[in-house]
C-alpha cells in the first residue's frame, strides 16, 4: 500500500477480504490449533512470578497485620487505597468502552471489546482485594454485610464506604455476567471447531448448548442491551461513588464536590490506556492486524486524547478551587501537595497524564504503534501517581501542623502493588490462551452489516 | 419404507451458504403457515426478528425491568428498615429517614438484580443449559456457529410433509437437505 492512500482514506476497522469463515477460524485457531507460543511461556512465567510477590506481600500483611506498611495515623489510606482507586479506575474504563460504544453501536467497538471487558474482570478482582488488605482485621470484612447478627449491629448506609462495597461487589458480579453472556456463542464456535475431546467438552460446557435459534438470538439481543443500558450507567455511579470517599472526608483537599467525575473521568483515561497497552503487543503477536486494525488504535488513542483534555479541565479545577475558596488549610495543603514531599507524584502525574499525551495531536504519533504504547504505559503509571498523591498528600497535611507526617512506603507497600499487576496479568495471559480474544460473532455481524451498506 | 418409518425423526433441515437464502426460505415458510420451524446462525440475523413471535422478547424486557424495580424497592427498603427500624443511630440530631444517602447502594442492588435476573431469564426462555438436542445430529452442523446458516423444520409441525418441505428447502437454493434422526 502506497503511504499517501492511508493518509487519505480512513482505513477500514475489518480488512475487505475478512469473511465469516476466516475470523471463525483465525480467532478459533488462536486458542485451538496453534501451539502454546514461546512469548506466552515467558509472559506467563514472569506474569506468575509477580503474582508470587503478591502471595508473599499479603501472606506477611495477614500475618503481622497492618503495620508492615508505611501507614500510619494520620495517614491511615496508604498505597492499599491508591492501588485500589488505581485498579478499579482502570476496570471501569474496560467496561464504559464496551457498554457504551455497544449503546451508540460504534462498529470499532467489536474488535476491542472482549480486551476491554476481560481486563475489567482481572483489574476489579485485584481493585476488590485492595480495600480488604487495608482492613486492620481482615477476616471481618464480612461485616460490611447487612446480615442479621447476634451483635445486634447493622452497617451505616450513610456512609460512601458502605456504598462502595455495595458498588463494588455488584459491580464485579456484573462485569462477570456481562462477559460471560458475550462469550457463549463464541464457545459455541469453538466447541463446534474442537478437534479434541477435552476442548469438546470444556467449550461444551461454557457454550450451553447453545446453537444460534434465532429465538436464542432474539433473546440474546435484548438482554444484551438491556445489561449494557445498565452496564454503563453503573460504571460512571461505581468510579463517583469511589470519588465520595474521599468527598465526605472532612480532610483539606478531599472535602469536595468535584471528585465524582474528577475520578470517572480519571477511569476513562486508564481504560483507553490499558486497552491500548495489552491489545498494542497482542495484536502484533497474534496477527491480528486485518481484525484489529490502525483504525482501532487511532480511534481509541483520539478518544484518550479528549479524555486527557478533559482531566487536564479537572487538574486546573484542582488547582484554582483552593484559592478561590479563602480557606488558609486548603491553600497550604494544595501548596503542600505540589511542593511538598509527594510533590514529585503531582509533577509526574501532569507529565504523563496531561503534557506528554498531547503528542497524540499528531497523526504520526497515533499511528506508530511504539510511541502510542509508551505514552499509555506513561498514562497508567501517571494514574497511579494521582491516586497516590490524592490519597496521601490530604492525609499527610491535616489542619494541625503537629498532625503532619511524612509518609514512606516500605517493601511490603511495594509486594502488594506489583504483585497486583502480577494477578491481573496472569488473568489476561490465560484468557488469551484459553478463550477467543475477539468476540467471533460480533465480528461476523459487522461484516454482514458491511456488505449490506 | 417401513425402516424408514420406524426411526422417529426430528424434522428435516436445509443448509444455506448464505444467510439470505435462509431468511427467505424462513420468510416463505411462515407465509404457509408453518410454525414449528427454526433457523440456525452463526450470528443474529434481523429479518428473521419480524417472524418470530414477539411475546417473549417483550417478557424477557418486562421481567428484566420487574427486576430493576424489585432491586430498587429491595435496596431501598432494607437500608429504610435497617438505619430507622432496626438500628437507629441519633448522629447530631440528623434525620434517620436519610433518604437521598440510600439512594447509591439501593441502585447498585437494583442493577445487579436487573443482570442476574436477566440472565436467568434469558437461560429459561432459551432453554439453556440443553447439552443435547436432535439437531446437532444433522450433517455439517458444526458451521452453524461458523460459516453456514440451517433452516430446520420440525415433523411435530401439524403442516410438515416431507415431500413439500424438502420442495421448499430446495427452491430456497439450500445446498444440501438431510432428515435429522431424533
Amino acid at each position: 500500500m502506497v503511504a499517501t492512500t492511508s493518509h487519505a482514506l480512513p482505513q477500514p476497522v475489518i480488512g475487505p477480504e475478512q469473511n465469516d469463515t476466516s475470523v471463525s477460524e483465525q480467532l478459533s485457531d488462536l486458542v485451538l490449533v496453534k501451539r502454546t507460543p514461546l512469548w506466552w511461556y515467558a509472559g506467563m512465567g514472569l506474569s506468575a512470578a509477580l503474582m508470587l510477590w503478591l502471595v508473599v506481600a499479603a501472606g506477611y500483611l495477614l500475618y503481622f497485620g497492618v503495620g508492615v506498611w508505611g501507614v500510619n495515623i494520620p495517614v491511615a489510606w496508604g498505597w492499599a487505597l491508591a492501588n485500589y482507586v488505581w485498579w478499579i479506575g482502570i476496570a471501569s474504563g474496560g467496561t464504559f468502552i464496551s457498554s457504551l460504544f455497544y449503546l451508540v453501536g460504534a462498529e470499532w467497538r467489536n474488535g476491542v471489546n472482549r480486551f476491554a471487558e476481560s481486563l475489567t474482570l482481572f483489574a476489579a478482582a485485584a481493585a476488590g482485594l485492595m480495600p480488604i488488605f487495608h482492613l486492620g482485621r481482615q477476616g471481618l470484612f464480612y461485616w460490611l454485610f447487612p446480615y442479621p447478627n447476634v451483635m445486634h449491629i447493622w452497617p451505616q448506609f450513610r456512609s460512601p464506604l458502605l456504598w462502595d462495597f455495595f458498588a463494588l461487589a455488584a459491580y464485579v458480579l456484573n462485569s462477570i455476567v456481562f462477559w460471560y453472556i458475550g462469550l457463549i456463542p463464541d464457545c459455541a464456535t469453538l466447541r463446534d471447531r474442537a478437534t479434541t475431546r477435552r476442548a469438546q467438552i470444556f467449550y461444551g460446557v461454557l457454550a450451553l448448548g447453545w446453537r444460534g435459534s434465532a429465538r436464542h438470538w432474539a433473546n440474546y439481543k435484548i438482554v444484551y442491551l438491556v445489561m449494557a443500558g445498565f452496564m454503563a450507567p453503573m460504571v460512571v455511579s461505581v468510579h463517583s461513588i469511589v470519588g465520595l470517599d474521599f468527598a465526605a472526608g472532612i480532610a483539606a483537599g478531599w472535602h469536595s464536590t468535584q471528585w465524582p467525575p474528577y475520578f470517572f473521568i480519571g477511569a476513562l483515561y486508564s481504560g483507553w490506556a490499558a486497552t491500548l497497552l495489552l491489545i498494542i503487543p497482542i495484536r502484533r503477536l497474534y496477527r491480528l492486524e486485518r481484525i484489529v486494525t490502525e483504525r482501532h488504535l487511532d480511534i481509541i488513542a483520539r478518544f484518550m486524547l479528549a479524555t486527557g483534555l478533559m482531566l487536564a479541565y479537572c487538574y486546573s479545577l484542582e488547582a484554582f478551587q483552593p484559592f478561590y475558596r479563602g480557606d488558609p488549610a486548603e491553600r497550604h495543603f494544595f501548596l503542600y501537595s505540589v511542593f511538598g514531599p509527594q510533590g514529585g507524584s503531582f509533577w509526574t502525574r501532569n507529565a504523563l497524564n496531561i503534557f506528554l499525551p498531547q503528542l497524540l495531536w499528531l497523526p504520526a504519533v497515533r499511528r506508530s504503534t511504539v510511541v502510542l504504547w509508551l505514552l499509555s504505559l506513561g498514562i497508567i503509571v501517571g494514574m497511579w501517581f494521582e491516586r497516590f498523591n490524592f490519597v496521601v498528600a490530604a492525609l499527610a497535611h491535616d489542619y494541625i501542623p503537629s498532625y503532619w507526617f511524612n509518609f514512606s512506603a516500605t517493601i511490603w507497600d511495594e509486594g502488594i502493588l506489583y504483585g497486583s499487576i502480577g494477578l491481573v496479568l496472569v488473568g489476561f495471559f490465560l484468557f488469551i490462551r484459553l478463550l477467543p480474544v475477539v468476540s467471533i460473532f460480533e465480528l461476523r455481524e459487522l461484516i454482514h452489516r458491511r456488505r449490506k451498506a | 419404507m417401513s425402516e424408514a418409518a420406524a426411526t422417529p425423526i426430528y424434522g428435516l433441515v436445509g443448509e444455506f451458504a448464505e444467510a439470505a437464502g435462509a431468511i427467505a426460505t424462513a420468510r416463505r415458510l411462515h407465509h404457509e403457515g408453518f410454525r414449528r420451524f427454526d433457523v440456525h446462525s452463526p450470528l443474529p440475523l434481523e429479518e428473521l426478528e419480524e417472524i418470530l413471535p414477539a411475546r417473549p422478547r417483550t417478557w424477557l424486557a418486562l421481567i428484566m425491568f420487574g427486576g430493576a424495580l424489585a432491586g430498587l424497592g429491595f435496596g431501598f427498603l432494607m437500608q429504610y428498615a435497617i438505619a430507622v427500624i432496626f438500628y437507629p443511630l441519633n448522629i447530631g440530631g440528623r434525620p434517620l429517614d436519610s433518604w437521598p444517602a440510600f439512594v447509591p447502594s439501593a441502585w447498585e442492588i437494583c442493577a445487579f438484580a436487573t443482570v442476574y435476573i436477566g440472565f436467568a431469564a434469558f437461560l429459561v426462555f432459551c432453554r439453556l443449559p440443553k447439552p443435547y438436542h436432535p439437531i446437532f445430529n444433522a450433517p455439517h452442523f458444526a458451521r452453524a456457529s461458523q460459516d453456514r446458516s440451517f433452516v430446520a423444520v420440525a415433523a411435530s409441525d401439524p403442516l410438515f410433509d416431507a415431500e413439500r418441505v424438502t420442495a421448499i428447502l430446495r427452491e430456497g437454493r439450500a445446498a444440501s437437505i438431510a432428515e435429522v434422526p431424533e
